[in-house]
């Protein structure tokens, strides 16, 4: 029981399912001889095991929803992969997602699957629940209308829904109960892979840890991998096993949870650690100062020195690598682990 | 003592079903509490979405009337205020903080009008330089300066900031009442403790009392004086902030604070769990 209870659970296997090579995708604007660029992803590597939930933070604007819009091969212009690889590994079934984009449509959903943000907005509010689990997994689940309909209120009743729910509209369902709807469509296919964008923003705090706890429950049983995108390091600490933190366009840190929020590496993870509330404690956090930085004209060097408390003159002027770091992960800066978080 | 706001005996019904049904709900129950005129508090109202928490501010602020009960402002029974001018006085003391800054401003329109109209409609500026000098002021007090606004759109500006430009709006008139309706719920994470930072530095040097309404228990620990708990319309739980925080007695409030968090990863899946196995049985 008590090994349970802790985010470390043994990986057994510990096959990537995703690779990401150098990863450069911009959103590229070319009108009128006037070029303008925004990096939103802008050179990032990582890889996520099978059977692991892992966590993608950062502050609005640092480019996550581009990565994983990325990731899931949904991009559109003006947004274009100008470097670098993402392929998937579905047990055995190799998928390069800008080298054969054939391959990728048939892996969709059957797959990987999505979970989005804002609940309301992914379900038509003029029809019922059942037309969406018909219009998004039906053709990829390979069964009559029957063994379908059948399949999905099994499905439904596991999550906790009632299988009513098929015939109500959205409005007619509150918050938390539209973002399970979602999370169960996600998740009707068995995927092996899961994206979910920002799940539990919009949710009460009650409501949250429910569907935390459901997403949970869901990716143990069927033994997928998440890509859990939040800005709420509350959320990462709940949930995930790894983290990368992402900074204007670029990763900062990657590390095993629990070690990163006992010794975070990079200055951006400490000040985002040490900056929650706790119940029980008030002395005064801190809050970072100055603004994110325009991903059209990023800063020079490392992006985060002009915010940075320990920021020296080799920052602004040197790109820092992504190096393995003394915490069992990956960071990128000059001064790695020379922050105290308190 | 005289009190800057006093609710006695508040409620607010809302009508359900068609035109002839005679059913309601109680947004608002039976509550009362009372601010101190002497002494500027952060007063958190804490509860879910559907326990009354907007519907208080609403009434609070004048835009809703309540079916029974008064709300005292100043001395002023806030139901009574019939002409323009009380209102404008009125308005001018009572100042609101909305959840989402990003529809709280125009994007068409540039942040710095909304702070000119203020300065114009509650301080009488009526020349561009007086407007200037006052909006300067407030927005200095919130750690921007109208420099760095002036022309801006609200896509230009970080939610963080946009959030601060909205509290600048809100001090121009020198209100003695700030209402924040969860002004920190559509803020990044990381930005914050900069606008919970400012409300605790507005308390301590402008003395203004703020109203804080949020359904986060962490952030409401982290600055206010005191708390009321809401579920459904009714006050379950109100005092002293530590004190109730710490050892809270009603069941919704034990809920609600295990339901924060803890920014440490074996604690916050511990608490998952513990959750799901309650919702399992």
């Amino acid at each position: 029981m008590t090994a349970a209870m802790t985010t470390e659970r043994p990986v057994t296997q510990a096959a990537d399912v995703l690779t990401i090579r150098d990863l450069k995708a911009y959103y590229i604007n070319d009108l009128f001889g006037v070029r303008r660029e925004v990096r939103a992803v802008d050179g990032i590597s990582l890889t996520v095991r099978r059977n692991e939930i892992y966590g993608i933070a950062g502050e609005s604007s640092s480019g996550k929803t581009s990565l994983i819009k990325t990731i899931a091969g949904a991009i559109r212009p003006p947004m274009r992969v100008v470097d670098g690889s993402v392929s998937f590994d579905f047990g055995g079934k190799h998928i390069d997602v800008y080298a054969e984009p054939g391959k990728m449509k048939a892996a969709r959903w059957q797959n990987l699957s999505y979970i989005m943000q804002g609940s309301m907005s992914v379900l038509n509010p003029v029809r019922r629940i059942k037309h969406a689990f018909n219009n998004f997994a039906f053709r990829h689940m390979g069964l009559d209308r029957a063994a379908f309909r059948a399949r999905v209120e099994s499905h439904l009743q596991k999550l906790g829904l009632d299988p009513n729910v098929l015939e109500a509209f959205p409005h007619q369902l509150s918050g938390g109960m539209r973002q399970r709807v979602t999370i169960a469509l996600a998740t009707v296919c068995e995927p092996e892979f899961i994206i979910a964008d920002e799940p539990t923003t919009a949710l009460d705090v009650l409501v949250q840890q429910d569907v935390l706890g459901l997403i949970k429950e869901v990716q143990e049983r069927l033994g997928s991998s998440v890509v859990f995108v939040t800005h709420d390091m509350s959320v990462h600490a709940a949930i995930t096993d790894r983290l990368a933190i992402m900074y204007a366009g670029r990763l900062a840190e990657e590390a095993p949870t629990q070690a990163m929020f006992d010794t975070p590496q990079h200055p951006y993870t400490a000040h985002l650690i040490a900056s929650l509330p706790r119940i029980g404690d008030i002395s005064t956090r801190k809050s970072l100062g100055g603004k994110p930085p325009s991903l059209a004209n990023p800063p020079s060097g490392c992006r985060f020195h002009p915010r940075c408390p320990i920021a020296i003159d080799r920052c602004s002027k040197e790109v820092p690598d992504m190096l393995p770091s003394a915490i069992g992960g990956r960071v990128a800066c000059f001064r790695a682990g020379e922050v105290a978080v308190k | 003592m005289s009190h800057l706001l006093e609710l006695d005996h508040v409620t607010k019904r809302y009508p359900v079903g068609g035109l002839f049904s005679r059913q309601s709900i109680k947004a608002v129950d039976d509550v009362s509490f009372a601010l101190d005129a002497d002494r500027p508090e952060i007063f958190a109202i804490v509860g879910e979405s559907g326990s009354g928490k907007s519907t208080m501010a609403k009434m609070i602020l004048g835009n809703e009337v309540p079916d029974g009960g008064r709300l005292v402002f100043d001395g002023l029974d806030i139901g009574t205020i019939r002409s323009r001018e009380q209102r404008e006085a009125f308005m001018a003391k009572v100042q609101p903080v909305f959840q989402n800054p990003f529809e709280a401003f125009n994007p068409l329109t540039p942040v710095d009008a909304y702070l000119f109209a203020t300065a114009h409609r509650f301080c009488g500026a009526n020349d561009q330089s007086h407007k200037e000098r006052l909006t300067d002021e407030a927005l200095q007090r919130v750690g921007l300066s109208l420099a760095e606004i002036k022309g801006r759109f609200s896509h230009e500006l970080s939610g963080g900031q946009l959030q601060r430009v909205a509290v600048a709006r809100a001090l121009i008139p020198s209100p003695k009442l700030i209402v924040a309706d969860e002004p920190v719920s559509m803020v990044d994470a990381s930005l914050r403790m900069s606008i919970v930072n400012l409300f605790r530095a507005l308390r301590d040097e402008l003395k203004v009392s703020i109203i804080y309404i949020t359904h986060d228990l962490a952030t409401a620990y982290y600055i206010s004086d005191r708390v009321i708990i809401m579920q459904k319309g009714v006050v379950i739980e109100s005092g002293d902030a530590r004190t109730v925080l710490d050892n809270p007695t009603h069941p919704y409030s034990i809920a609600l604070k295990n339901a924060v968090l803890p920014p440490d990863p074996k604690a916050a899946a511990a608490a998952i769990r513990l959750r799901s196995a309650a919702a399992a049985r």
